[in-house]
């Protein structure tokens, strides 16, 4: 995101000369070691690995070219965790985004404690994912979880540790609370941003507060969501690996092992290196895929007030 | 690679931080991974070990989860950074037999420092599961257990069932289970930790049935899974059908469920001997009888497989620190050493002269049930069927076997169709494996 708005800020501002030669190629320089140290040489290293099959210990070592691309793209597993993660990253972004702009909304109405309210509701964004995971973990554990305890006493048979549907759906309401936060934070900004002499003169034209909402407030704030929905979706595709290790694991079966999970499990539990980096190559693909998604069509659309 | 050479990175830096301590004795790291009350044992036989002499300073250092410890040992080795020992848990012994380059066995450590090895004075079932097949020992056995059954006294009393005769057979189990549900003495009748290890493992030995081919793989070759027989298919079928109904209650894939027994939410409970410590810690009215056997199975009771974890000395190490690791084995072997271990974490004694310390001492009559598990493992000598199972990847066919039977416990598949799946996928992923 960082680099998104360097870029639009240079792309709008005049075409800034440098006298000296050597400067600025020495001020970007400590940038370059470290995209250089921490990208691109561990990227290169995953991408030689992934086509190599090896032993744990890196004692054997064969050159295998892309076998284990087509090992992993035909594996139903792998291509039910494509699956899995699809239905988790849309679930997230979707279910994180409703609540924060109902939140987003609510808090902009109230008329007293406005900066109370919006700090509780940014808290939680500074819980690490793993804890964030282990908090929800320990409210819906099914034998000694409180809410679990309450869902029960309704008649309903949780149960996340065998049905695939109730682990998703812990899943998604650990990753979405934790991501809440943020989208509160942008939906306020965008909220302020609207001009209050567009609501007047709805208000007074008769317009009540949903319809006020749904044709002024909503549409003006499209690019907040479009900005939302990408940074969101991104987050529940790679940021989310804490919450999945400490709330399932992966399992029931397999209904909840995203990409970036699996990309663990076969590596660091089933310790077969050359599959594990021939998906985290993949993944690195989708990442760049989505980053050139944004800088071509997000940034460019999207009207920030 | 990425992602090992950034844990190997934090590996190394912890190494170095470690090391720049040391000038006049030679430290000795021993990366492991015991929790709760185990982990209490290791900071006090690494600190009395320590006491005990001057020359070398054993630094226990604790790496997670035992999956994470292998992978911290594994990554480090691949950095250059290995530490002296490492506790690899059972599952991960066929990954570090592969690998002979990287460690050096414990046979050759302790001749090396001039020390007799004597493997008679070992327990042989433990010993057998870590040697070679020519016999020479790899690894030290340092934590070694056994599945047992522990039920809760009170429950059993409250369901009107014989609170000092515990279930003997699978069948037993089921019917006891029953009664503590319908009794409402408890809300559960039976759980159970780690299904792959006790209901497929453990389960194959006990009533000496072949869990796969190739002396399920100790005898090496090209192994295949002989899982879906009929008598496991009967057992998890009476397993997923009291599933079905809450009288069996599923806590995970690992020792989660022991959380759900000491609640006091279900009655009856498999899990391994060393989970000993934290039951007596929450000071449950408890009771211990021997694993359940299948009263169909011929040979049944056989014996029961060891689990549990043990030590690996890595190679390329300076002599001096070998001279350390023998000397921490050995003092380690010592019969005080080891009934201490065996009485405060419930796993079993390595060797046959601390065995009988304690046996002279009293201490199982004052705690029935504390024998089981080594009567479990030694009372008949092994069978081809039950001196332990070995895959060069049983985490990842543990990991496959666990996820068929999670969809059978939720109803979406039979037992029958279940176990296959498990033998198809765990076969192909064998297959894959060798080929490495």
């Amino acid at each position: 995101m960082g680099n998104a708005w360097i870029a639009r800020e240079i792309s709008l501002s005049a075409r800034i000369v440098f006298p000296n030669k050597i400067l600025p190629y020495l001020l970007v320089a400590p940038q370059l070691a470290i995209t250089l140290v921490f990208f691109y040489w561990p990227a290169g290293q995953a991408l030689y690995q992934s086509m190599l099959r090896q032993d744990p210990f890196g004692l054997k070592s064969r050159f295998v070219w892309f076998a284990n691309f087509r090992k992993v793209l035909a594996d139903p597993a792998y291509l039910n965790s494509i699956k899995v993660t699809v239905v988790f990253s849309l679930a997230t972004a979707i279910v994180a985004m409703v609540v924060a702009l109902l939140l987003a909304v609510m808090a902009e109405k109230a008329v007293r404690g406005k900066g109370l309210y919006r700090t509780l509701l940014i808290w939680p964004y500074a819980v690490a994912p793993a804890i964030a995971g282990m908090l929800w973990l320990f409210l819906f554990n099914p034998s000694i979880g409180s809410l679990a305890y309450l869902l029960r006493s309704l008649g309903i048979a949780w149960d996340p540790l065998l049905n695939g549907t109730h682990a998703m759906i812990l899943l998604v309401s650990a990753a979405a609370w934790k991501q809440i936060s943020y989208n509160f934070l942008f939906f306020v900004a965008g909220l302020q941003a609207v001009p209050k002499t567009l609501i007047e003169a709805a208000a007074m034209d008769g317009a009540g507060e949903t319809k006020r909402f749904w044709t002024i407030v909503f549409p003006l704030l499209a690019p907040t969501t479009f900005f939302l929905l990408v940074v969101n979706t991104v987050y529940a595709l790679f940021d989310t690996f804490g919450i999945v290790h400490a709330v399932t694991g992966g399992g029931p079966g397999k209904t909840t092992e995203t990409l970036v999970y699996k990309v663990y499990n076969d590596g660091f539990v089933n310790l077969i290196l050359g599959d594990s980096a021939a998906q985290s190559v993949i993944l690195m693909a989708i990442v760049i895929a989505l980053t050139a998604i944004q800088f071509r069509y997000v940034e460019r659309k999207v009207h920030y007030g | 690679m990425k992602f090992f050479g950034f844990a190997a990175g934090i590996a190394a830096t912890l190494t170095l931080l470690s090391t720049t301590s040391a000038f006049a004795v030679t430290q000795i790291s021993w990366w492991h991974a015991m929790t709760g009350a185990n982990a209490e044992v290791v900071a006090k036989i690494s600190k009395d070990f320590n006491a005990s002499q001057s020359d070398y300073e054993l630094v226990p250092v604790f790496k997670g989860t035992y999956p994470e410890t292998l992978n911290a040992g594994i990554a480090a080795f691949r950095a250059g950074q290995a530490p002296d020992i490492l506790q690899v848990f059972d599952v991960g012994t066929g990954v570090m037999m592969a690998a002979e380059g990287a460690i050096k066995p414990v046979a050759d450590v302790m001749t090396g420092a001039g020390m007799t090895f004597d493997k008679s004075q070992y327990l042989p079932g433990i010993v057998g599961y870590y040697s070679k097949p020519d016999g020479t020992m790899l690894s030290f056995p340092y934590n070694s257990s056994s599945p047992i059954l522990y039920y809760n006294k009170d429950i059993f009393q409250k369901a009107g069932l014989d609170a000092n005769n515990p279930p003997k057979t699978w069948n037993e189990v089921w019917e006891a289970a029953k009664k503590i549900k319908t009794s409402g003495a408890a809300s559960c009748g039976y759980t159970s930790t780690w299904l792959t290890w006790i209901h497929l493992e453990n389960f194959a030995a006990w009533n000496d049935v072949p869990w796969a081919t190739q002396q399920n793989g100790l005898a090496g070759g090209d192994v295949e899974l002989k899982i879906n027989a009929p008598i496991f298919v009967n057992h998890f079928k009476a397993l997923a059908d009291l599933a079905k109904d809450g009288t069996f209650k599923y806590g995970g894939r690992t020792s989660e469920a022991k959380q759900i027994f000491l609640a006091g939410e279900c009655g009856i409970f498999t899990e391994s001997s060393g989970g000993l410590g934290d039951i007596v810690k929450s000071g449950m009215n408890y009771g211990i009888g021997q694993l359940p056997y299948d009263s169909d199975a011929k040979g049944a009771p056989q014996n029961t497989t060891p689990g549990g974890a043990s030590l690996w000395v890595f190679g390329n190490k300076s002599d001096e620190e070998y001279k350390g690791v023998a000397a921490f084995f050995a003092y380690l072997s010592k019969t005080d050493v080891q009934e201490y271990l065996h009485q405060k974490s419930g796993y079993l004694p390595v060797t046959l002269a601390a065995y009988e310390a304690t046996k002279k001492s009293g201490f199982y009559d004052k705690n029935p049930g504390r024998e089981t598990p080594i009567l479990q493992m030694t009372g008949k000598s092994p069978t081809d069927n039950s001196k332990g199972v070995r895959l060069p990847n049983l985490p990842q066919v543990r990991d496959i076997q666990n996820e068929e039977l999670e969809k059978m416990l939720a109803g979406q598949q039979t037992a029958q169709q279940a176990l296959d799946n498990a033998v198809a996928r765990g076969n192909a992923a064998i297959k894959e494996a060798l080929d490495n």
